[in-house]
């Protein structure tokens, strides 16, 4: 058996999906031009592609050809020597649609191998998030905005490249940077590309995670059942109704919380999160009509709260919220817990709205937020801007 | 259990039965009748169809009571059923041809809903080119998903069978869909005279449907067909593979009550034999050919020829142990397909094929297996086809060399 590596990119269904697959092409076809054989995939079993669910593509690459169908003997790689966070609110955790509960972004990663993620924030902020694991690895963050596309349209903003510069320079085993280099001189045909690969290289570094360091939060296990023990007709047990709760300050009952389902959360899904100035609030029960996945809550004093592990942030409350900033999607990187702002509320008024009117500050205009194509040159006229932060890093 | 069940049968049928001359589609319109259903789904295609204006008769005349749904297309009509199956309700459907074919998303998810939809096939030709006669490709398109499948012969056998049908899909044991397949005009359309149960009897024999845990109510809430991956589909299709283990037994369960309570007699469930006891050679087939097969086996009789015929009741489960060891005794086997698998092994019709794959790893001896392709597109199975395939399979039992499958009145 000659040597064999793999490559996992942890990526947002739908938006980012042919950056994904441009990143595991490269790798396969920059290796290919040292002499070894690869193959590039996506597990869809992971990415039924709904907007931001996250799903994963891998990339192995062999020294020769029975190595290679030893990778490919399995389906999806158990192990792999580089993982690569596309968005970095993805941070918190990977849950897909299926039953698996959610999963830390390192879970794959070897000891001792690299983790790459795109962000524009630090080390030790993402530490926060990414869950702590028994075995040491490297993390590198590769500076950068997000990269987001529409479903049509893909954003050449230079992100597939400048990763593939990160890898080269994080798993040089894998593939070096002369052969990145090559590949897009050969594929790509365009210099300005090989320049940002090449800073990429140059600019990124991988520093050590010390074991059971970063995030102490303990996920959920979920059982497999055997078949005699299912449930017959593709059934599942239904929540229970829910029912009032607590209000933390006067502590009497009220209000209505539906039962969620335990171990399937869905935040993971979110880049964005509803804040609710409940003070503004009118009642209008709107939000909590219109929520595609019911995670509003009704609280005791009869405003609505949102239920943040629930939430998958798709910014529907916002856009049907009549009351003026009353609802503001911000962005998922101001924060680090899953709490409910309605507690806050209860506790500390004064603080809650003061720490609002700085987080929606941060909350880019509806117009402007959406990852859809609107008008031809458009992706176009974003790069400059994406190039400028890579630069600066 | 009232109090007349201690009658004997011979003096229940005299208080109970009415006879009268009416379609195989009557007959199971009876049935419908008699077993209470709730809700019945109806679209328009030949020949299944009349069923659906016999029952929209009893509902107009007052005799019936249920939910009866004009659908605006095969798929609702059978959405429709799967719903209020899960509900509670008992239900009947049918279609037939591309109709059913059109219905196929829901025929494909409602084994593993363990739905007991009861529905009639009134088996017709697949179009192109649009057809009315029977082929019975368009029911058979189910046979691999988990659905009971039979095929029944006459006016009274279809009533009979369709109040089987509702026993057995709804035992807790299989809460699985079943279909009555019905030849499309020769029986369909075709009046005889069916003795038809009193309601009394029917209570007797069908228990009320109780879906237990599995109801969809709000008192039992459950959430159903939710997406799943590998980690799952694997173990929900063994539970339906556990359905096809115990079938056989539950399906002769019911059948022995049927007969304790109706004093009909059917004799082994899963097929029918006729004349058989001394032959050399027999003949397997399904549906109405039986009728042309008896007649064309007392004519070749009267000429020494030693031929019996064997008719298919159950397609699904296939019992396949009982057929080898039924077949295994005989010098050799016609199989008669009013039906095409094209690109088969042999090239042969769908029923050949399992019959062959059924001796294979049940029979004792392997007697040579001809398949017939005969009466397509509704053309008669006629006696002197009959006589032809029986002079083939003579020669086969001989050892004279012949083609596995042949087509027997066909021009050309």
């Amino acid at each position: 058996m000659g040597q064999l590596l793999a490559v996992e990119i942890i990526y947002r269904g739908v938006f980012q999906k042919t950056l994904a697959k441009n990143i595991t092409r490269g790798i396969v076809l920059a290796a290919h031009n040292e002499g070894k054989l690869g193959v590039s995939f996506g597990r869809y079993g992971d990415a039924p592609e709904r907007n931001g669910i996250p799903a994963k593509g891998f990339a192995i690459v062999a020294s020769d050809e029975q190595t290679l169908e030893a990778g490919m003997a399995q389906y999806e790689p158990k192990a792999v020597d580089v993982s690569v966070v596309l968005d970095d609110t993805l941070s918190k955790g990977a849950e897909s649609w299926a039953w698996y509960g959610l999963r830390p972004v390192n879970g794959s990663l070897k000891p001792g191998r690299t983790l790459i993620v795109v962000s524009q924030q630090e080390v030790s902020d993402l530490l926060k998030l990414i869950h702590r694991r028994p075995e040491p690895y490297k993390l590198g963050i590769l500076k950068g905005i997000t990269s987001f596309s529409g479903m049509w349209v893909y954003k050449d903003d230079h992100t597939d490249v400048r990763v593939l510069g990160a890898i080269a320079k994080a798993l040089p085993e894998l593939v070096s940077l002369k052969s990145i280099e090559q590949y897009i001189s050969d594929k790509l045909k365009d210099p300005l590309k090989v320049t940002s690969a090449h800073n990429a290289f140059d600019r990124f570094t991988a520093s050590e995670v010390k074991p059971n360091q970063g995030n102490p939060e303990e996920l959920p296990h979920h059982e497999l059942l055997h078949w005699q023990d299912m449930r017959l007709g593709v059934s599942i047990k239904g929540q229970p109704q829910g029912g009032p709760f607590k209000d933390p300050v006067t502590k009497e009952l009220g209000g209505f919380r539906p039962a969620r389902n335990e171990l399937f959360k869905k935040y993971s899904t979110r880049t964005a999160r509803p804040v609710i100035n409940f003070s503004t609030c009118t009642k209008c029960t709107l939000c909590w009509l219109n929520c595609p996945d019911g995670s509003f809550d009704v609280t005791p004093d009869g405003t609505y709260d949102i239920n943040l592990e629930s939430c998958s942030g798709c910014g529907i409350c916002e856009a049907v919220c009549p009351v003026k900033n009353c609802i503001n999607m911000v962005h998922e990187s101001q924060f680090d817990n899953n709490d409910s702002q309605w507690v806050s509320f209860r506790k500390d008024k004064t603080a809650y709205l003061k720490n609002l009117e700085k987080t929606i500050k941060t909350a880019e205009p509806i117009a402007e937020r959406s990852q859809g194509f609107r008008y031809r040159g458009q992706y176009k006229e974003q790069v400059p801007a994406a190039l400028e932060v890579a630069r600066k890093a | 259990m009232t109090t007349t069940t201690l009658l004997p049968v011979e003096e229940k049928k005299k208080i109970r039965e009415q006879e009268a001359l009416i379609t195989g589609a009557e007959a199971i319109a009876h049935a419908c009748k008699l077993a209470n259903v709730d809700v019945i789904t109806a679209y328009p295609i030949r020949p299944y169809d009349t069923v659906m204006q016999y029952i929209s008769q009893l509902v107009a005349d007052g005799e019936m009571d249920c939910e009866f749904i004009v659908a605006e297309g095969e798929h609702s009509q059978f959405e429709i059923v799967k719903h209020a199956s899960v509900c509670g309700a008992r239900t009947f459907c049918g279609s037939s041809g591309v109709g059913w074919m059109y219905a196929m998303e829901c025929l494909t998810v409602s084994p593993a809903l363990r739905v007991p939809l009861v529905c009639m096939v009134g088996n017709r030709a697949l179009d192109d080119p649009g057809a009315f006669g029977v082929e019975h490709n368009d029911a058979l398109a189910v046979r691999d998903l988990g659905w009971l499948l039979n095929w029944v012969d006459s006016g009274q056998e279809a009533l009979d069978t369709a109040l089987i049908s509702y026993r057995v899909a709804e035992d807790r044991r299989m809460f699985v869909p079943t279909a009555i397949s019905c030849d499309g005009a020769f029986l369909t359309h075709s009046q005889s005279l069916v003795k038809i149960p009193s309601a009394e009897q029917v209570k007797e024999f069908l228990p009320r449907y109780n879906r237990g845990d599995l109801l969809l109510h709000p008192d039992n809430v459950i959430s159903i067909a939710p997406q799943a991956n590998e980690d799952w589909v694997m173990e929900i299709r063994r539970q339906n593979y556990a359905v096809t283990e115990r079938a056989q037994d539950v399906i002769r369960e019911v059948y022995t009550d049927f007969e304790r309570i109706f004093g009909r007699k059917y004799g082994n469930p899963f097929f029918e034999e006729y004349m058989t006891e001394d032959a050399d050679v027999v003949l397997l087939g399904m549906g109405t050919m039986s009728t042309s097969a008896r007649v064309a086996v007392r004519k070749l009789r009267e000429q020494g020829k030693k031929v019996g015929f064997v008719r298919l009741r159950w397609f699904r489960p296939f019992a396949g142990k009982e057929i080898a060891k039924c077949l295994e005794r005989f010098k050799a086997i016609g199989v008669i397909d009013r039906d095409f698998s094209f690109g088969s092994p042999d090239l042969s019709g769908v029923v050949a094929t399992e019959v062959r794959s059924a001796m294979y790893s049940n029979a004792n001896s392997r007697p040579p297996v001809l398949g017939f392709i005969c009466g397509l597109g509704g053309r008669e199975v006629t006696v002197p086809d009959l006589e032809e395939m029986t002079e083939k399979v003579f020669q086969a039992a001989k050892g004279t060399s012949q083609p596995l499958t042949q087509w027997i009145g066909l021009r050309g």
